[in-house]
């Protein structure tokens, strides 16, 4: 592969350290745990390099009274004890939501690990699936929302650092993982369970609007696909090529369940579960051979594809926003 | 001696201790015949070694190569994550090799390499001549190397396995991994849990039974406790191992659905099971190197270990920890509350003993003098990055932070420092002090610190910045990453830092080349002035004669030992029975029971090893019949082996030395193969138990697809004819006086063990539930399988018995053919009531 790719997408950065750069209420207090345990740890290996220099090197006195059974009683168990008891007790002070039922009225998103992207399901107040997406997460700024995690196929893990910790999505169980975004924003997620193949290339990026941009997203999103016009060809290239069997485009014959819903695919931020910016350049290369460019996923090349028939598909689903 | 007598063990009066060192010399030509006797094999029959001193260096050097060869897949790893999107190896090669580094390194380096220590060390350490089985041990590490070398292969065919080394379903299944890869890891696995599990039974019996005449438990020297509590720990730990590679292995095979969710299975399943094993695991790499540790640094400080006792109940207390915190590799799967702080206790509680024992090293670096020699120099850079892993660890316990960390760069980082302070370190610190024992040359001291300084360096280089790439958002076991993601110059440090530790490597095989003279003649001997028995001069029959042990560094504390020992002064100077023989001694108080008579070399348990790798690679390409020949033929070659043990000598009793008398045959408990039958019989109850709790497991998980067991007359018929077995096999070993008789009762009871278990399985069939049907088949047909293993064993072992019978092989002066049978027999009864009860009255009762 060209190491000139395209640099990935601004949210997916590692500096600041994601993980110690909290940006909701689920991660804030992962951070302050984190801080005190790096405090804790630099703490004690300082102990245990001064105790061993003076082992070494202090004069015969001091050893002599490092030199016995006390230095273990005290240093190896009294001091441990007291630390770890102390630490336990912070760490589970912070587990105590764990696995609670989403609540009634609670919004919830339904978010299925797939092999190797991400199957996202906004439900309605009734747990009814109102419209699907992929790759992306959606939620409004200031607001707990709970996902749903869930794979049909084999164990995925979502991780979005700069919002919560990781939870597992395991076949035939539901975990519930609870983010909240307090600004909104873009924040990287990765899959973090090794599932097979291209496990190295599943990202996905959560976006936090404002409570009305939210509702105005919602909306476009629940609509079905509209396209002028003037991408027919493209679309007709689309349907030629069989794209319908595995992807859905609400509104038109495509119906497929097994690759990513592409009703509003023009508007999404990056391409492959994070692997390539979204344009129609992208579009095309992506079709004319994912396989170059994400090696093992489940979409075949389309070599017979022409370039202008390349340019007239891309060019549709780049317009369906 | 010193403080009151303590009561005997055995009946043996230790006032008899007193005789040694004797006085006189010895006859002329007894040390002659000691060297015969235990000469080894020439020419192309080294293959049939089985002394200990051979098979031990084998051993070490073998579990060496395969540390290289996963090391070189880490530098391959390193390579290709240097830069961003490298394409030096493609996605599914860096899956196998990722997968196979961490295969290769826990399974065929880790755990043989600590064990080979053990194999190695201990005989000497224990004033033993061999340990008790040498030639199971001898077995272990054939079937260990032809079987680890074959799997290593499959890399090149890329048919190496690719699920990462925990396997975890359903991506290992049919459905998501179609090829043998993966079957090549569950049966490639099935010959280290049976070289680890021999080896183990070794190493229990060899401490309990073969120490010096006066070394009780509180003169056990540390590594023997290490060694014993590891032992332990593998008897306990693998057969969750082999049960989940089993029932992996039946689902991929028969579509027997353990893991499979949609037909009532759970991959949870499989992470507990993986886990019970796979954290106990860790300790099991790590106790023994820190045996080592706790010995070396007393050695190069020159002082007595600080904290003895508090050292060796650290020992107990990890392993019991140990089994309590596997879930701790679970945090993120959505474990309920309750059951994740239990493990967050149990996770941090487990770094009390390990802070106990560092605690003890420094204190004992105080008390003495640091030597800065290559080994010392190992022994403190493993203090120190121990300590930093171990830090990590208890970060890695909280579970808020866990959700974080949990697989991404900073676990990378923390298993590492963890694996290499507390194993790698502590095994080259081991290799530098120990090599003296064993070559003609010690190592090098200059290459020795070259070696320690770059493999030190180039540890923190690739691992430190790690912590901070985990952090950064990446998680572990990616072939490649974008570029802009800020990954680059962390993994381009680390990439380098590989690099540098194995430069370090290097040196120490360069240092090994030129230096590493085993084997020979005359060995370096004592260059860093140790305090244990294994520093006496010996030969390849060990030392000259074995002596009575008081205190805990015998050659630190007792006067003239080498010299008197050397003399043959002490216990069987010679070979009273004119063949290999060792002292078999009491377990704790470590009195002189009897004289084991020891085998000779021979190819059979080679060719046991080449079938024994044979059957589970067949297995693996699909080749049933054949495989099926060769586990035959494995079945045979052990069958033959076993032909000549269990022959009663014709002197009852011998000399051992000073007038010492004692009986060249023994059975029951003061025998060695009691005690290895009781511990296999331990390895059976364990697979049973986690069958148990599997089945438990899978029933909570879909209570309402559980179908009623057959009729409550099978469960009667089946209770009742197994109860018979059992009480038919327990009386055999009374009647060996007639020995027709106890034959016709062994074979009874097996064959009333064989109905009972048609009878089950029948009446299960006769339900209509198969094991493909839904979750609770499979486990019902897995607990049928498990029996039905037992049952044929016990089948083999009871015409085993008629054919010793009509050889004339059962008599009463040989009583321990029938009483191990019996035992086996006994055994499997019991198993199959438990797993009568748990199938049939668990839950839902009779109806």
């Amino acid at each position: 592969m060209p190491t000139d790719a395209p640099p990935a997408h601004e949210s997916l950065k590692g500096w600041p350290p994601p993980a110690l750069d909290p940006a909701g209420p689920f991660a804030a207090p992962l951070n302050s745990l984190t801080w005190g345990l790096l405090a804790m740890t630099a703490a004690v290996l300082a102990i245990v390099v001064i105790a061993l220099t003076l082992a070494l090197f202090a004069p015969r006195a001091w050893r002599k009274r490092l030199g016995g059974e006390r230095l273990v009683w005290i240093a190896g168990i009294a001091f441990p004890v007291v630390v770890l008891s102390a630490l336990l007790i912070w760490g589970l002070s912070l587990t105590h939501h764990l696995s609670e039922p989403p609540r009634p009225g609670e919004m919830r998103i339904r978010v299925t690990g797939e092999m190797w992207w991400w199957r996202v399901g906004y439900l309605d107040a009734s747990g009814a699936e109102a419209f699907q997406d992929a790759n992306e997460i959606h939620i409004p700024a200031g607001r707990p929302v709970a996902l749903e995690l869930e794979s049909t196929d084999v164990i995925h893990s979502l991780w979005i650092p700069r919002l919560n910790g990781k939870l597992d999505m395991i076949p035939g169980r539901r975990n519930i993982l609870r983010i909240q975004a307090d600004k909104p924003g873009e924040y990287g997620a990765q899959c973090a369970e090794f599932c097979g193949g291209p496990h190295a290339l599943m990202a996905l990026v959560v976006v936090a609007h404002a409570p009305a941009d939210y509702e105005i997203w919602k909306a476009r999103q629940a609509a079905p696909a509209v396209a002028a016009p003037a991408y027919d060809t493209g679309k007709a290239v689309f349907d030629r090529a069989g794209c319908g069997a595995c992807h859905a485009i609400r509104g038109t014959d495509a119906n497929g369940l097994a690759g990513p819903d592409l009703t509003h695919v023009g508007s999404r931020r990056t391409l492959g579960a994070g692997v390539l910016p979204n344009n129609q350049g992208t579009l095309a290369g992506w079709i004319g051979d994912s396989q170059a460019i994400k090696p093992g996923n489940r979409m075949p090349a389309y070599p017979v594809l022409t370039g202008k028939e390349l340019r007239d598909a891309s060019a549709y689903l780049e317009s369906l926003k | 001696m010193s403080g009151p007598p303590t009561p005997s063990e055995t009946g043996f009066d230790t006032a008899l201790y007193e005789r040694f060192p004797t006085k006189g010399r010895r006859p002329k030509g007894e040390l002659d015949q000691l060297e015969a006797i235990w000469c080894a094999p020439r020419r192309w029959e080294w293959i049939t070694v089985i002394n200990n001193n051979y098979v031990g260096v084998y051993y070490v050097g073998a579990a060496m190569l395969f540390f290289v060869l996963a090391g070189v897949l880490a530098l391959l790893m390193r390579t290709q994550l240097a830069l961003p999107m490298q394409g030096v190896l493609a996605q599914e090669t860096y899956n196998q090799i990722f997968t196979m580094h961490g295969t290769v390194m826990m399974f065929l380096f880790a755990v043989p390499a600590v064990e080979a220590l053990g194999v190695l060390l201990l005989p000497q350490m224990l004033g033993a001549r061999d340990l008790p089985f040498p030639r199971l041990s001898a077995y272990a590490f054939w079937a260990y190397l032809i079987g680890g070398l074959a799997f290593f292969c499959s890399l090149f065919f890329g048919l190496a396995p690719n699920g990462g080394w925990f396997m975890y379903p359903p991506l290992t299944s049919t459905t998501y991994s179609p090829g043998i890869n993966a079957d090549f890891w569950l049966l490639g696995i099935g010959f280290i849990e049976i070289s680890a599990i021999a080896g183990a039974i070794e190493i229990i019996v060899g401490v309990l039974k073969t120490r010096a005449p006066g070394m009780t438990l509180d003169k056990l020297p540390v590594f023997a406790w290490a060694m014993l509590v590891f032992a332990g720990m593998i008897i306990i730990a693998f057969p969750s191992v082999i049960l989940a590679t089993t029932l992996l292995e039946l689902e991929r095979a028969l579509g027997w659905p353990f893991f499979d969710a949609a037909r009532g299975g759970d991959p949870m399943l499989w992470q507990h099971l993986f886990w019970f094993f796979g954290h106990p695991e860790v300790y099991i790499i790590f106790l023994p190197a820190a045996g080592a540790m706790s010995t070396i640094v007393p050695a190069v400080a020159r002082t007595p270990l600080v904290g003895h006792w508090l050292v060796v109940l650290a020992f107990l207390a990890t392993g019991f920890i140990s089994f309590g915190v596997w879930a701790h590799h679970m945090f993120t799967t959505g474990l309920p509350g309750v059951s994740v702080g239990m493990f967050s206790a149990a996770s941090m509680a487990v770094s009390l003993p390990a802070g106990v024992q560092v605690f003890a090293w420094i204190a004992t670096v105080a008390s003495g003098r640091m030597k800065f020699n290559a080994p010392g120099l190992f022994v403190l850079g493993s203090l120190l990055i121990f300590v930093m892993g171990g830090l990590t660890g208890v970060m890695a316990a909280m579970v808020p932070f866990d959700w974080q960390a949990h697989d991404t760069y900073f676990i990378v980082a923390h298993l590492h420092y963890v694996l290499i302070g507390g194993m790698v370190f502590p095994l080259f610190a081991a290799i530098y002090y120990w090599t003296p024992m064993v070559s003609a040359r010690p190592l090098s001291e200059r290459l020795g610190r070259w070696t320690f300084w770059l493999m030190f360096a180039g540890m923190h280089l690739a691992f430190l910045p790690m912590h901070l790439t985990g952090l950064m958002g990446m998680p572990r076991r990616v072939y490649t990453y974008a570029a802009g993601r800020d990954w680059e110059w962390p993994n381009l440090i680390s990439s380098i830092g590989a690099f540098v530790f194995a430069a370090g490597v290097l040196i120490w095989l360069i240092d090994m080349i030129r230096n590493f003279r085993p084997f020979g003649s005359s060995e370096a001997g004592n260059v860093y002035d140790g305090g244990g028995l294994e520093w006496l001069p010996a030969g390849l029959y060990s030392t000259r004669s074995i002596p009575v042990v008081t205190s805990l560094y015998p050659l630190w504390d007792q006067k003239n030992l080498a010299r008197d020992v050397t003399a043959g002064r002490y216990f069987l100077p010679g070979a009273p029975t004119g063949g290999r023989e060792t002292l078999v001694t009491s377990p704790v108080n470590a009195e002189p029971q009897h004289l084991l008579r020891m085998p000779v070399p021979s190819g059979w348990h080679v060719w046991a090893a080449v079938f024994t790798a044979g059957f589970f690679l067949l297995l693996t390409v699909q080749a049933y019949a054949a495989s099926v020949l060769s586990g035959a033929l494995a079945i045979l070659c052990v069958l033959r082996w076993c032909w000549f043990l269990d022959h009663p000598l014709p002197q009852q009793t011998v000399d051992v030395g000073a007038g010492i008398k004692l009986p060249t045959y023994a059975s029951g408990p003061s025998s060695t193969g009691w005690w290895a039958m009781v511990v296999t019989l331990v390895v059976g109850g364990m697979v049973l138990a986690m069958s148990v709790f599997s089945y438990v497991f899978l029933w909570s998980r879909n209570p309402d697809a559980w179908r009623p067991p057959p009729g409550a007359w099978s469960l009667a018929f089946a209770s009742g004819s197994v109860i018979l077995a059992a009480v038919l096999a327990w009386l055999a070993r009374r009647q060996v006086a007639r020995p027709w008789l106890c034959t016709a009762m062994t074979l009874a009871a097996a064959g009333l063990l064989a109905m009972a278990f048609w009878v089950d399985l029948s009446s299960w069939r006769g339900t209509g539930l198969e094991p493909q049907t839904n979750a609770q088949g499979a486990i019902v047909y897995a607990i049928l399988a498990w029996q039905g293993f037992f049952v044929a064993v016990a089948a083999i072992m009871a015409l085993y018995v008629l054919l010793r019978r009509l050889y004339g092989y059962i008599g009463p002066n040989r009583p321990a053919t029938i009483e191990l049978t019996g035992l086996f027999l006994a055994y499997t009864a019991g198993q199959a009531l438990v797993g009568l009860g748990v199938t049939r009255l668990f839950p839902g009762g009779l109806s």
